[in-house]
């Protein structure tokens, strides 16, 4: 326990440390990374520790980014309440969806995840003239303060998401190792003996579903409010595999692996697409004089090839396999 | 002292597709008692049993504990009641230590007392089945005796009313065996217990009364040493 709490708080000043230290070009990536991986934390409460798989979870992430930013952009709220807004807009969405796609199992609950996030995304596309579908919408930078901070100054903005990410990697460490988490884990090890034991697993489920959807829905709002932008392309298919993929790289069902899995994958795609990928469309056009346009944007092949040695190789992510080898105790 | 009824079951049917697994018209267990119940590979034990915890629920018949009708209630609040079952094939958490394991049905036990602590009677619960050392290592690492040991002390970490046993000593070497009898018979003296066994040693030993089932009926019920001169019995089970 105390390993625990000197390991968390040890990683959150490091994130402190590194602010005044980045280069400006990692400095904005690392306050979109914490924001994303504060969507992977929601994710591994549900994956990672309950077992249960979601191919929808850009719906709640959606729910909160609209949720938010529809407010400001109509109704004229300022951003604090708006963002309020947006949690409980991905905490209401994840009851309903939760007491609905929880009554089934395994591909049952994949396939009915990845249809309501279907049907999300086309509502909103639908709804075009609200929120301008694909396109999106900006939200301008004079409303995006609260308290009088600046949300869009780049220091400002790296701290409330390093604020929001510590926020929901603390309440997801001290649930796991919660009485509540232990239920959840023994959930996703045999959940027919979790009943016998006397527990409803029902309700365990929902919970862990309604706070992954909470931490994905602040995620969401939150990339509204600091980034400045909203658009359908973040409730798509791509945003419900992606936590899936951070997680499934850092280690699924530890605390840390979210964002070690978002940091990996932020960066294994920025070297792709800027450097490998490029290089490897000039190489081809170079030696056999072969053009191919396609070559130099296709990261998501390299993406893919990484992901399935991955799964061969360490389906239990990197700090599973810290976990199984080094350190025994990490949460 | 007369027999107060605690579990029973009245004209208690299970159909799977055509085949009538279960088919009990009265059956009643009472307090304090060690039952076991007995019969051939496919007699429906397992089944009956499980209709009885909630694992499944049944075609036909009515269930009830101590005066009330449970027959419709989900197999978690049964636990909630007091009716524990521990299963046949080994149903531990692999991954997690053996104080996990039993810290989830005390904490359980703990929750419906309203209060209490954990700790101790998960640690308790090891105590007595002997595994109290192991206690921080992984379940799934252990030997097989050690696992069905473990299912029984995660059976009594719920503070059971009655503890029903499937098949406890199979794959039990004998001299675990002999403690396995010993457990049982301190475990009794406060909570009922209803036993699934077919190591006939194990069932004289301990059983004050036996259910035979054969085909889903009740062949046969009565005292150790009747079920034993039944000549019913002999024939469909015992050997002849």
């Amino acid at each position: 326990m105390i390993k625990s709490i000197l390991l968390h708080g040890a990683v959150i000043a490091l994130l402190i440390v590194l602010e005044p230290v980045l280069s400006e070009y990692h400095h904005g990536n690392l306050a979109r990374i914490l924001v994303l991986a504060t969507y992977a934390v929601g994710y591994n409460i549900l994956f990672g520790y309950t077992g249960l798989l979601s191919l929808g979870h850009a719906m709640f992430f959606a729910a909160g980014m609209y949720g938010c930013a529809l407010m400001v952009r109509l109704a004229e709220w300022s951003v604090g309440p708006a963002f309020l807004f947006g949690v409980v807009c991905a905490l209401v969405a994840g009851l309903v969806v939760g007491m609905l796609a929880l009554r089934t199992i395994g591909v049952g609950f994949m396939i009915v995840t990845l249809m309501f996030a279907e049907a999300a995304h086309l509502t909103i596309a639908y709804y075009n003239e609200y929120t301008r579908g694909d396109e999106g919408f900006t939200i301008p930078q004079a409303v995006r303060t609260v308290a009088g901070l600046d949300l869009s100054d780049t220091t400002t903005r790296y701290f409330a998401a390093l604020v929001l990410f510590s926020v929901c990697l603390i309440g997801s460490a001290a649930l796991v190792q919660s009485r509540a988490g232990r239920v959840l884990v023994a959930i996703r090890e045999n959940e027919d003996r979790v009943r016998m034991l006397g527990f409803n697993p029902f309700r365990y489920k929902l919970l862990a579903l309604v706070l992954s959807a909470v931490m994905a829905g602040a995620a969401g709002a939150a990339y509204a409010v600091l980034f400045g932008y909203a658009g359908s392309t973040f409730a798509s298919v791509q945003y419900s595999i992606f936590p899936l993929l951070w997680v499934l790289l850092g280690g699924p069902g530890t605390t840390l692996g979210p964002l070690l899995g978002t940091v990996l994958m932020f960066y294994l795609v920025d070297y792709a697409s800027g450097t490998v990928m490029p290089g490897l469309a000039a190489f081809v056009e170079g030696s056999f004089g072969i053009e191919a346009p396609g070559l130099a944007s296709a990261y998501l092949l390299l993406v893919g090839i990484a992901l399935v040695l991955l799964v061969l190789f360490a389906p239990r992510g990197v700090l599973g396999v810290v976990r199984a080898r080094v350190m025994p105790w990490l949460p | 002292m007369a027999a107060v009824a605690q579990l029973s079951a009245t004209g208690l049917v299970k159909d799977f597709g055509g085949l009538r697994a279960v088919d009990v018209s009265a059956f009643t267990l009472n307090e304090g008692e060690i039952r076991a119940v007995i019969g051939p590979n496919g007699a429906g034990k397992t089944t009956f049993v499980s209709l009885l915890c909630g694992r499944f629920p049944p075609s036909a018949g009515r269930i009830e504990f101590e005066e009330r009708d449970i027959t419709a209630m989900p197999a978690h609040e049964r636990v909630a009641l007091g009716i524990a079952y521990t299963f046949q094939i080994t149903s531990i958490f692999g991954n997690l230590s053996l104080y996990d394991n039993v810290a989830l049905p005390a904490q359980r036990r703990v929750m419906l007392d309203g209060g209490g602590a954990v700790r101790e009677r998960a640690m308790g619960a090891l105590e007595r089945v002997g595994l109290a050392d192991r206690a921080q290592e992984i379940a799934g690492a252990q030997s097989y005796g050690h696992q069905r040991l473990l299912e029984v002390a995660m059976g009594l970490a719920l503070g059971p009313k009655v503890l029903i046993l499937d098949e406890p000593t199979q794959g039990l070497a004998d001299s675990e065996i002999d403690e396995f009898i010993a457990l049982i018979q301190d475990v009794a003296r406060e909570t009922t217990i209803l036993l699934i066994e077919h190591n006939m040693p194990v069932v004289m030993a301990l059983a004050e009364q036996i259910t035979v089932l054969d085909q889903g009926r009740v062949l046969a019920e009565g005292t150790p040493e009747a079920i034993r001169a039944d000549a019913a019995v002999q024939a469909a089970y015992l050997g002849g």
